[in-house]
């Protein structure tokens, strides 16, 4: 699989980053490099064997459904670069 | 209630037209903390209160997921006849929006927790059967209000991270009606199982609709369109049917339609593309590394299924087999939750035929009047079942009764101090009955004569004028059979 210019800027409108032409070229190389690497990993043959879900050697943890305090509401506000009394506040964003 | 037959075809100028329509509805988990965190889920609280630092996606939060909600679907699952997975895990769904702070919904994508099951619906042309494709966990988003401020929307969290069931049913509705009694089915299951309280008002129930046409007769699928998130059956009801006609508009002009997502704009009764998310759609999906897989033991799914309470379906068979009502009466006394365990208590200790004709033409009369609920019920279930059997010994006649039932309306009195001060005791005496009979048949003999000659529509002249003399109290099967003996 190569990545081409069309797939970078397809990724970075899809993750929110900025890019420009430069950008974009280092972005194919690198980007195809590591895809070339992990490639090598098409050689092994893992027809008989299950995908990994974790190499932890444990259970999903589960917690009772109670209700904790863990923060207020002005703690939850505080990093917000723009907020109100009540509110985080964002440019308008409406369909 | 006679059998019809299925009718919603669109008439095109090419033909009729079927109309295709599969739901995914979001239904919000009953529970007292969110998915992932142990926020308060509770509706209605200032806005960001319950946000929790997991909730606000700060940086190196994890989630932990709620037991309780697990069992919630589960159970879900079971009421909906599906099968249960016992390995499933949690994906994340890549999407940017201002009131998902992660940046992604927690999700299940390639293992839900609850596979193929099926709803069955009651209508007017037979049952039917609808298929359940999944049902898998999710979290909700938090809430933006763009309407307070002309530049800016505001973003309250305390619903990002409550727990969410999708429900995909497959493509097996026919018609809004068909969707009407689906989503009418699914809430009433779930409300027996206080799973979700089904509440559309406060969004706890909501579907993304999708909708295709095609030629009557073909067999093929036509590309659908998805209208998102409608919250309310008379919305969805009325997307469908606009959507349907827009489709067939498009084919017949020679057009095609293009697999996109709408929204149903309630004010001017259309649908119209979600323009903006075209590309939207790559979700990126992959395992969530931070949860590992959600691995049920099949003795805790077991255990789970037997503690499950009667489900409609089962409750709608007894009480046709062991109550003798019809389907069509059954079907509405288990409709509702409510209205079933206030049916149970009425006829418990009354007549099983009488409390549901009651229930149904009386009291829901009142309470569609009133626009209330059964919980708001004037008249308590046991004063109703107290006038039922009050009709049942022939204390009173069916017709005063109703009179009974206008003052118990006011303010749940007991029926039969109703019947005592206003003396509406039913006149049960046949000696009485039958002095007051010869009366009427010595002042009427010239009817006498006629109905002897063959107008038998006069014996109605004389039980009326029967019900008259006693003011309506007479009791009618003793006035008519002394007056079929008095005529002879």
């Amino acid at each position: 699989m190569s990545i081409n210019k069309e797939t970078v800027k397809k990724i970075s409108k899809l993750s929110r980053i900025a890019s420009n032409e430069q950008f974009e070229d280092s972005m194919i190389k690198d980007l195809n490099s590591i895809l070339t690497f992990v490639e090598q990993l098409n050689e092994l043959n893992i027809k008989n064997i299950e995908p990994l879900s974790s190499v932890v050697e444990q259970k999903l943890f589960q917690r009772e459904d109670v209700v904790k305090i863990m923060n207020e509401k002005e703690d939850v506000l505080k990093n917000s670069p723009h907020k109100n009394e009540n509110y985080f506040v964002v440019p308008k964003v409406i369909e | 209630m006679t059998e019809k037959e299925f009718d919603y075809y669109l008439e095109g100028q090419t033909g009729k037209w079927e109309v295709i329509i599969g739901l995914e509805v979001h239904a919000q988990v009953t529970s007292n903390a969110k998915l992932f965190s142990s926020s308060s889920t509770k509706f209605g609280s200032d806005p960001n209160s319950q946000v929790s630092l997991v909730d606000a996606a700060m940086p190196g939060m994890l989630p932990v997921i709620n037991k309780y909600c697990v069992e919630q679907a589960i159970k879900t699952g079971l009421g909906l006849k599906a099968k249960i997975n016992n390995f499933s895990k949690f994906d994340r769904k890549n999407y940017f929006y201002a009131d998902l702070p992660q940046g992604y919904q927690i999700s299940q994508f390639k293992f839900p927790i609850v596979g193929e099951g099926k709803v069955i619906l009651d209508m007017p042309y037979g049952t039917k059967e609808v298929g359940i494709e999944r049902l898998h966990l999710e979290q909700d988003a938090g809430k933006s209000l763009h309407d307070q401020d002309p530049q800016n929307s505001f973003v309250d969290l305390n619903r990002s991270g409550v727990a969410l069931m999708e429900i995909v049913g497959k493509p097996d509705l026919r018609s809004p009606e068909e969707v009407g009694q689906y989503v009418k089915k699914l809430r009433s299951i779930m409300r027996y199982l206080n799973t979700c309280d089904g509440n559309m008002d406060e969004g706890s129930l909501r579907a993304d609709v999708n909708v295709s046409v095609r030629k009557v007769g073909s067999t093929e699928l036509g590309t659908r369109c998805e209208i998102k998130n409608v919250n309310s059956i008379k919305f969805m009801q009325q997307a469908i049917e606009y959507e349907a006609k827009r489709q067939i508009e498009i084919i017949e002009q020679g057009g095609a339609i293009n697999q996109e997502t709408r929204l149903f704009d309630t004010k001017k009764m259309e649908t119209r593309s979600m323009r903006s998310k075209e590309d939207a759609h790559d979700y990126r999906y992959f395992p969530d590394p931070d949860l590992l897989p959600l691995e049920l033991d099949q003795d805790y799914v077991d255990t789970i299924k037997k503690s499950l309470p009667e489900l409609p379906d089962e409750k709608k068979s007894r009480l046709m087999n062991d109550f003798g009502l019809s389907s069509y009466d059954a079907s509405i006394i288990i409709s509702d939750q409510e209205i079933s365990t206030y049916y149970e208590e009425v006829a418990k200790n009354s007549d099983y035929k009488l409390a549901a004709n009651w229930m149904i033409v009386e009291l829901f009369g009142i309470l569609n009047k009133e626009n209330k609920e059964i919980k708001d019920s004037p008249v308590s279930a046991k004063n109703l079942s107290k006038l039922i059997n009050l009709i049942k010994d022939n204390t009173i006649s069916g017709k005063i009764a109703k009179t009974v039932f206008e003052d118990m309306i006011k303010g749940d009195q007991d029926p039969e101090v109703i019947i005592n001060k206003k003396g509406l005791k039913q006149q049960s005496d046949p000696k009485e009955l039958e002095k007051i009979i010869d009366k009427i048949v010595q002042s009427n003999l010239d009817k006498v004569e006629q109905y002897k000659s063959g107008k038998d529509k006069l014996f109605g002249f004389f039980v009326g004028q029967a019900m008259k003399e006693t003011q309506g109290k007479g009791n009618p099967k003793l006035i008519n059979d002394i007056l079929k003996e008095k005529l002879k």
